[in-house]
């Protein structure tokens, strides 16, 4: 037996093997990039950098809206395997240790390695009691988040309400990971994009207990990140302010806009709530309490709210027939009060005394010359092509319509039109006969304070308005385009002397039913409307705009279930008028009487 | 010219500069596995860097001092020094120091040695010296049995620390043996039996619905195939054969089968009753068995992430993170390799492997020219024992064999382990320098 021949058996054994590692080590490196992955997924950290965002003004530069710090405390529980003491820990926090403990196991069934967040948003005061005693729990790691602060505690419900996204946020926008704060409501929703600004990205190496070591690549794939920009709004803080301090205690609304411009000066839905109670850990508890409250704070009477305009609503018909020369400014019409009932001692009105007195039978007779205006030999369909042309003319005032759709949640009330009309009562089954209630601002028609705000404005301004809308500037580049737009209501100018006369007289005439608006040195055009509700007290309102020729404050005041229009929005909207026309108030007696009024209502003013 | 000149000229420098290139790449890689992030301070001995540099040093004089020994002092110390180490391994069970859960070590203050890795250069000399005396060649039985012996006595000691690398690194003299004549059947036995030890593993791992007994085992099924399958195929080669060979095919046959089922249920009990279950684990982890605790293969998964991030040609010398930031564990000394495949990537790797390839097969050709048959079974047992090293801790780092502590020689941290394969190799170039003049 050549036993030397051996040596060939035993090397190429180890060559063997050396070749199958080479074949492995190109299986493993040069193969799929399954490792290589891996590896990154281990070492490599990518922190997000969150971008400041946008902080809110008023129109004069006044802070409305900042940022404040809070602080989350994450738990990783790998990482807390082994020494975390729960009952000091539960103790420091002040939590039970069950309460604690099913945290833990929540965020442990989530994902072992990774950060879940069991405190959210303490306070910088809480956190600074706990902060140097949380090295002695390992795993536990605190985030600085900031949070929105109303500074003035202004326009809750206008500017909106910031909070944690949700689950479609999440899907929706890939902007969002888990944890990030969003506007969920109001401006901080619509403003969004601006607002949030951009997130800048770090990338780290990161050692075995998830510690950030060396940058990754040196930097070279992080980016910045970039702030958000700021808004300023087109309220002004003094007026918002007052304006909610009169509404306080009292259900309604105020809508101010500057009539030239279309901005929104203030915009007041009452009950409001302090906005801070829907920021940090207790933000669902109030949220709650906020939704059940039969006030219905949360909701936007200002921009959402629908009434029926009532005797407001005259002065519409009137412009409207004034300029389809259904009547002329002298035209009188007798009160015949067999259709349709008045108030007061008056008997053959022209417009403006019919828009004073609020004579309902002068505008029942204006718009049947309107509808019924023989466009065709058939009544129906007389009737059907006369409210076609109502309708339109009416919706130039932005009655119907969303004004532009600047404000958020804004609606668009209802303008009843031949559609609803045959839908209800049949095509050609329907005359002016049938629907006239229309035509004093009752039956199906629904306007919002904001859309009376800006009837008050194209009054106003003798036949325009600019859509209304609540931001001045973006981030130092103006206003947003297209937030201004002009509008007609191709109603001659000139044909609005009559009205705008009516509208001073209701307040400076003998009599007027919005003599508690008068305001000396300040000559304020208004109308009072009384919108009736069955088996409550009616909603009293109240539109004006000031000085009478060159306006620059238009204004609705809505109290609901306070009586008729004079007796409280009136003195309110006069109020309002002065406070941002005039340097200072003349009539303590009225603020006083109007500070002083609660909710609800008694039966006489 | 003088002897020493002599014996310089004839030195195998071309091994020498392999081990020297070995060790100081391992040197390399420890500073950058240990380094983290901090800047690396090559001067101070404080890190496992500076250590390795220290302990360079130390081994550059023990492997001076061994070439300057006389050869036939190395025949001579044989015995003495093979009962000594059996007696240290002994005392280490008593007197050692527990590290990674076997006691193999002894501690002198902050230094602490390996016996067990002097026993493979004093086992290595006392088989060279068996089998060198008379004609050496592995033909009675009683060679067989003291050859046996002598490999099974140090290696039982060590199975007792427990140290199971250490084991299979005893079971590599099974090489040497082969080259001096012990059957080639026995190779064929050793891989039939790694057949029959992974289909226990995996039919074991396994739970089967037996029909009247409920579920159990798996590992029934492979002794009802063993048995009644093996008998099957018997029948049908007793059947096909010569009448005249069939007692001796009956014979051989009945042998293998019940050979096969004494050693797949000895093993099985040996599975489910004698290894930890965390060691169970590893073995079922390395045969890709859900084990049910995701941090079993943690150690295996990070470290083919480390190797199998490196890419063609690495991320650079002291730029691999994982190896920079602990996710390998035991990176400086068991798991050094994937500092080498992470950061000098296929082409490093691979290199490395070369390197130890062309160590291995220039130990072959030395033991080969020998004219003395010491030499020649040393140098093989020099052989076995490395590769047995480099198969078992190359072949764990990459994911093909259990985890299982052994370093790589030369290149791990720790001075016990350089030191004897120091001892281990340069004891064979003396005897290679002095192939000409001395003949056993
Ligand atoms: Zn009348």
């Amino acid at each position: 037996m050549n036993l030397k021949g051996r040596m060939w058996v035993i090397g190429g054994l180890f060559a063997f093997i050396a070749v199958v590692f080479i074949g492995r080590l190109a299986q493993l490196q040069l193969g799929s990039p399954e490792w290589t992955d891996y590896a990154a997924r281990l070492t490599e950290s990518r922190e997000t950098l969150d971008a400041a965002r946008g902080l809110i003004y008023d129109r004069n530069g006044q802070l409305l809206v900042t940022n404040q710090a809070s602080y989350d405390l994450l738990y990783t529980p790998r990482l807390a395997r082994e020494g975390m003491d729960t009952a000091a820990f539960a103790a420091l926090l002040g939590w039970k240790r069950e309460a604690l403990e099913a945290a833990f196991a929540k965020a442990d069934a989530y994902a072992s390695y990774r950060p879940s967040i069991i405190v959210r948003q303490l306070p910088a005061a809480e956190y600074a009691r706990i902060s140097g005693e949380l090295w002695r729990f390992p795993g536990v790691k605190e985030r600085t988040r900031a949070v929105r602060s109303n500074q003035a505690g202004l326009a809750a419900q206008l500017i909106g309400s910031f909070g944690e996204t949700s689950a479609d946020d999440l899907k929706n926008d890939a902007f969002y990971r888990l944890g990030d704060y969003k506007g969920k409501s109001g401006l901080e929703l619509q403003y969004e994009r601006e607002l949030r600004g951009r997130k800048g990205v770090r990338y780290h190496l990161v050692d075995v207990r998830n510690n950030y070591q060396l940058p990754l690549e040196g930097g070279r794939r992080d980016t910045l990140a970039v702030a958000g920009a700021d808004l300023t709004l087109t309220l002004d803080r003094d007026l918002q302010a007052y304006a909610e301090r009169l509404m306080a205690g009292k259900r309604g609304s105020v809508v101010a806009i500057e009539p030239a411009t279309g901005e929104v000066l203030a915009l007041v839905s009452a009950p409001t709530y302090d906005p801070d109670l829907l920021i940090g850990p207790k933000r669902s508890a109030h949220y709650d309490s906020l939704l059940h409250n039969p006030g219905q704070p949360l909701y936007n009477r200002a921009l959402r709210g629908t009434y029926r305009p009532g005797s407001i609503f005259k002065m519409v018909q009137g412009l409207i027939a004034l300029d389809e020369g259904a009547i002329r400014t002298n035209t009188r019409i007798p009160c015949d009060r067999n259709i349709i009932g008045c108030h007061g001692p008056h008997s053959y009105d022209n417009l403006s005394e019919a828009i004073v007195h609020s004579c309902n039978p002068y505008f029942h007779e204006v718009m049947k010359r309107m509808v019924q205006a023989r466009r065709s030999n058939n009544l129906f369909e007389d009737a059907a092509l006369g409210l076609g042309n109502w309708t339109e003319r009416i919706k130039r005032f932005g009655f119907g319509t969303d004004l532009g759709g600047q404000l958020p949640g804004v609606r668009p009330g209802s303008v009843p039109d031949t559609t609803y009309y045959n839908g209800i009562y049949g095509q050609r089954s329907w005359a002016f006969s049938t629907i006239y209630s229309i035509a004093i601002g009752e039956g199906e028609l629904l306007t919002t304070p904001l859309q009376m705000a800006n009837l008050a404005a194209t009054i106003g301004n003798r036949g325009w308005y600019r859509t209304p809308h609540a931001v001045r500037d973006v981030g130092g580049r103006g206003k947003p385009l297209g937030v201004d737009s002009l509008v007609t209501t191709g109603v001659d100018p000139e044909l609005f002397d009559p009205v705008i006369s009516a509208m001073q007289q209701v307040v400076e005439g003998v009599g007027g039913t919005g003599r508690r608006a008068r305001t000396p040195g300040i000559s304020i055009c208004g109308k009072t409307g009384t919108v009736q509700n069955t088996n409550a007290l009616e909603h009293s309102v109240f539109m004006a705009f000031a000085p009478m020729d060159n306006p620059q404050i238009a204004l609705s005041v809505y109290v609901e279930n306070a009586g008729s229009g004079g007796s409280w929005a009136a003195p309110i909207a006069a109020q309002l008028i002065e406070s941002y026309l005039a340097d200072s108030l003349s009539n303590p007696e009225r603020e006083a009487r109007i500070l002083a009024a609660r909710d609800p209502f008694p039966e006489t003013p | 010219m003088s002897r020493r000149l002599q014996i310089r000229n004839r030195l195998d420098w071309f091994t020498m500069m392999l081990v020297a290139a070995i060790a100081v790449l391992g040197w390399l890689n420890i500073a950058s596995a240990t380094a983290g992030s901090e800047a690396v301070d090559w001067l101070t001995f404080d890190g496992k860097g500076g250590k390795q540099l220290l302990w360079l040093g130390v081994c550059t004089l023990i492997a001076f001092l061994v070439l300057n020994v006389e050869g036939e002092f190395f025949v001579r110390i044989s015995i003495l020094s093979y009962l000594s180490l059996l007696v240290v391994l002994a005392a280490v069970l008593v007197f050692g120091k527990v590290i990674g859960g076997a006691r193999s070590w002894f501690a002198f203050g902050s230094f602490s040695l390996q016996p067990s890795e002097f026993a493979k250069s004093t086992t290595a000399l006392m088989l060279a010296w068996l089998l060198s005396r008379g004609d050496g060649k592995l033909r009675d039985l009683k060679t067989r049995l003291q050859s046996i012996a002598i490999v099974g006595l140090p290696a039982g000691l060590v199975l007792l620390q427990p140290d199971a690398g250490t084991v299979l690194v005893f079971g590599g003299f099974v090489f040497a043996l082969y080259r001096e004549g012990l059957s080639g059947n026995v190779l064929v036995v050793a891989f039939a039996a790694l057949v029959v030890a992974v289909a226990t593993i995996l039919s074991g791992a396994g739970t089967v619905a037996y029909p009247f007994f409920g579920p159990a085992t798996g590992v029934y099924v492979l002794w009802a195939v063993l048995a009644g399958g093996g008998g099957l195929v018997l029948w049908f080669l007793v059947q096909s054969s010569l009448p005249r060979e069939r007692k001796r095919l009956k014979r051989i046959g009945a042998v293998a089968i019940l050979g096969a089922l004494v050693f797949s249920g000895a093993m099985q009990f040996g599975l489910e009753k004698v290894l930890a279950k965390h060691q169970r684990e590893r073995i079922h982890v390395l045969f890709g068995l859900d084990v049910g605790n995701p941090d079993a293969d943690y150690n295996i998964r990070h470290a083919k992430a480390a190797i199998g991030s490196g890419g063609w040609s690495g991320k650079g010398y002291m730029n691999g993170p994982m190896t920079a930031y602990a996710f390998v564990p035991e990176q400086e000394t068991d798991f050094i390799f994937c500092t080498v495949g992470e950061e000098w990537g296929f082409l490093g790797s691979t290199a490395v492997i070369l390197l130890y390839l062309t160590l291995l097969l220039r130990l072959i050709y030395l033991a080969e020219r020998q004219r003395s048959n010491f030499t020649r079974v040393y140098g093989y047992g020099v052989a076995s024992v490395l590769f047995m090293h480099v198969l078992i801790n190359v072949g764990m780092v990459l994911g093909l064999a259990p985890v299982i502590g052994i370093p790589l020689p030369l290149f791990s941290y720790g001075g016990s382990s350089l030191m004897g394969f120091t001892v281990l190799i340069f004891i064979l170039l003396r005897l290679d320098a002095e192939r000409f003049s001395v003949l056993r």
